[in-house]
């Protein structure tokens, strides 16, 4: 097959990157418990792609269909012209770094990562420099000899991407591999993760619960929510776009406004403003930090309220006003000492993002 | 922690116990073993070692020993043989079955052993079960004679006996390989068969180990069986021993024995362990 080259610094176009892995109405359940409904997306080649969602929304049982450990109830799975739904692990070109390592507690770090070409038996000469390639790339060069018991967590980790990557799959699975990391190491992993798919070009499909990870990793973020999707988006669409008012709560802060609209005037309690939406019932997102101290803005939405209660955070502080027909406000501004009493607030009703309404919210 | 009173009633009765009934008893067993046997038949208590002099040089000692840990052997091959596939088959395949099937193993255990040999001796004798069927169906003409009191029977009715004690210590170490090792060895291109030999195999060589030795160990001092089902041809050490210490009124070359067995049993008590734990990682 012809690979075209890339020209370095290629104008910036419109064009999709092609298509790596296709996820087709995959939906799955165990006995009566649905646990996917419907799942479709795709996964671009050497993307970033994090499966974000809570426990129990399915997101690590969409990574063990595509890695092959579990078969969808229906669906297909696509990756070019090959059919991988009904392929067994071993036969797909899909490597996964499980969330315990699952690193071989009899082999030494240099056979784990061997492991692989091993039972492909390759020429010794080719698995051992590509044994070395590989740890050379993780800094695990030191450890070879070591048995899995004998290195920390962090380094359990890197011999985990080692032994995957030594593969060169076409994909990447990643089942929560930084949960067992204590958070200084976790910031420092995740850099690093980053930066070593940028270096290897592939297609990383990423599982977490965390939405900060999530945010910071990802070239693209699919929600999950019980077992559908709720949104794909990149991390600053999800978070300035919200499509649905789970997303929006659960990828930061927000305030949910439930407003009526009528001939192109919102109402919300005693505020209103004007904006291009249907009549109707209308639930709004409005990030905290997007309203501010009133002034500044001219075509702006202003409320007075009293502070109820203010947590500060470092270089902002979250308050939450109180207006006087009851509606609640939760505001990021910059931390300052003298918030009190009753206070003037703004925004820009552009900020105020419609978002469909989420079962439970 | 707790008080030197609560200490002392915890730790007193079993040191008496142990002392009482494993330790003076051996130290007897020792003494005796020095001793020797007057034509007049009593003991004669001057230490001397005779009994060992006649250990190494008596024929029949010797062989009875490697007949006892050849059938001894066979028993421990074939309970692997038996046991091992069980196993796997229980802890990876049995799915929602596993506990019945668990169950099934172990209840001939709640049989006694004695019952257990009898019926092999019904089974396998020369009007028993299996000798009439071959004739019902012209598939002999007359009984076969190698069937009971032979060393087969013995091998058979052991293998019988021991195989749930090799099952149990295999199937635990299955239980404990953690699956995920399994999904990664699959996940990294190994065949079911390469992930069996590769990760499955060398993680469950601890129960292997403690199966095999359970099974050897315990045949190699089995006198039951051979009494019951071997004859002339299977008779094996403990036997020997048996009437060392009953007709044959010599209790000194019986303790000789005895200690020379009890040295094996712990000295392969002692490899066993120790290339349990070489094979044990955690």
């Amino acid at each position: 097959m012809l690979v075209k080259p890339q020209p370095v610094d290629s104008p910036v176009t419109t064009a999709e990157p092609p298509t790596l892995l296709e996820i087709r109405n995959i939906a799955k359940s165990f006995g009566k418990s649905i646990v996917l409904r419907d799942i479709s997306m795709k996964v671009a080649e050497g993307e970033f792609l994090t499966i974000l969602g809570e426990s129990g929304s399915g997101k690590t049982t969409l990574l063990r269909i595509i890695a092959g450990f579990e078969n969808a109830t229906s669906g297909e799975l696509w990756m070019g012209e090959k059919r991988l739904d009904g392929l067994p692990p071993y036969k797909r070109r899909v490597n996964t770094v499980f969330q315990h390592y699952a690193l071989f507690p009899h082999l030494t770090v240099e056979q784990n990562v061997g492991y692989g070409l091993r039972v492909e038996k390759h020429s010794d000469a080719e698995i051992a420099s590509r044994v070395e390639q590989a740890l050379v790339r993780v800094k695990m060069t030191v450890h070879r000899k070591a048995k899995p018991s004998k290195i920390s967590g962090g380094q359990q980790q890197r011999v985990a991407l080692a032994r995957a990557l030594v593969k060169r799959p076409q994909l990447l699975l990643l089942d929560e591999p930084l949960s067992a990391l204590d958070a200084n190491l976790r910031r420092q992993m995740q850099v690093e993760l980053k930066s070593l798919q940028r270096e290897v070009g592939i297609a990383f499909v990423f599982v977490t619960h965390d939405q900060e990870e999530a945010m910071v990793m990802s070239d693209r973020i699919a929600l999950l929510r019980v077992g559908e999707l709720e949104q794909v988006a990149t991390p600053r669409e999800i978070y300035s776009r919200p499509a649905t008012a789970y997303t929006a709560q659960f990828i930061g802060h927000t305030n949910l406004l439930r407003a009526q609209v009528q001939s192109g005037v919102v109402r919300c309690g005693s505020l209103s403003w004007k904006a291009h939406l249907p009549d109707g019932l209308a639930l709004l997102s409005l990030r905290p930090e997007n309203i501010r101290a009133a002034g500044s803005l001219p075509s702006s939405v202003r409320f007075r309220g009293q502070l109820r209660h203010r947590a500060f955070q470092g270089a902002t502080e979250l308050l939450r006003v109180e207006c006087s027909d009851g509606l609640l406000f939760t505001v990021r501004t910059a931390a300052r000492a003298d918030w009190s009493g009753e206070l003037e607030f703004e925004f820009d009703p552009a900020d105020a993002v419609p978002v469909r309404v989420s079962e439970g919210i | 922690m707790f008080s030197r009173a609560y200490k002392t009633v915890v730790t007193v009765p079993p040191l008496v116990w142990v002392s009482l009934f494993l330790l003076v008893p051996y130290l007897l067993m020792f003494a005796y073993s020095f001793w020797s046997v007057s034509p007049a038949q009593t003991i004669v208590h001057t230490w001397n070692l005779e009994n060992y002099r006649q250990l190494l040089r008596v024929d029949v000692y010797w062989q009875t020993l490697l007949r006892s840990m050849w059938i001894a052997a066979r028993v421990m091959l074939f309970s692997l043989l038996l046991g091992y596939p069980l196993a796997y088959f229980l802890s990876f395949h049995a799915g929602a079955r596993k506990d019945l099937f668990y169950q099934l193993v172990i209840i001939p255990l709640w049989v006694s052993y004695l019952v257990r040999a009898y019926a092999w001796k019904t089974i396998l004798g020369s009007e028993g079960v299996l000798n009439t069927l071959l004739q019902y169906g012209h598939l002999t003409q007359h009984p076969l004679d190698f069937l009971l009191y032979s060393p087969f029977a013995v091998v058979l009715t052991l293998t019988h006996i021991y195989t749930p004690f090799t099952f149990l210590p295999i199937y635990a170490s299955l239980e404990h390989i953690p699956r995920n090792l399994v999904e990664a060895s699959d996940d990294l291109g190994a065949s079911p068969a390469q992930t069996f030999w590769r990760v499955i195999f060398p993680l469950s060589i601890p129960g292997v180990l403690a199966g095999a030795t359970f099974a050897f160990v315990l045949s190699l001092g089995d006198f039951l069986a051979p009494l019951l089902l071997g004859g002339p041809s299977g008779i094996m050490i403990s036997n020997i021993v048996v009437s060392l210490f009953g007709a044959a009124y010599n209790w000194p070359l019986g303790a000789a024995i005895s200690l020379g067995m009890l040295v094996l049993v712990i000295s392969l008590l002692f490899v066993s362990e120790r290339l349990e734990k070489k094979w044990s990682f955690s």
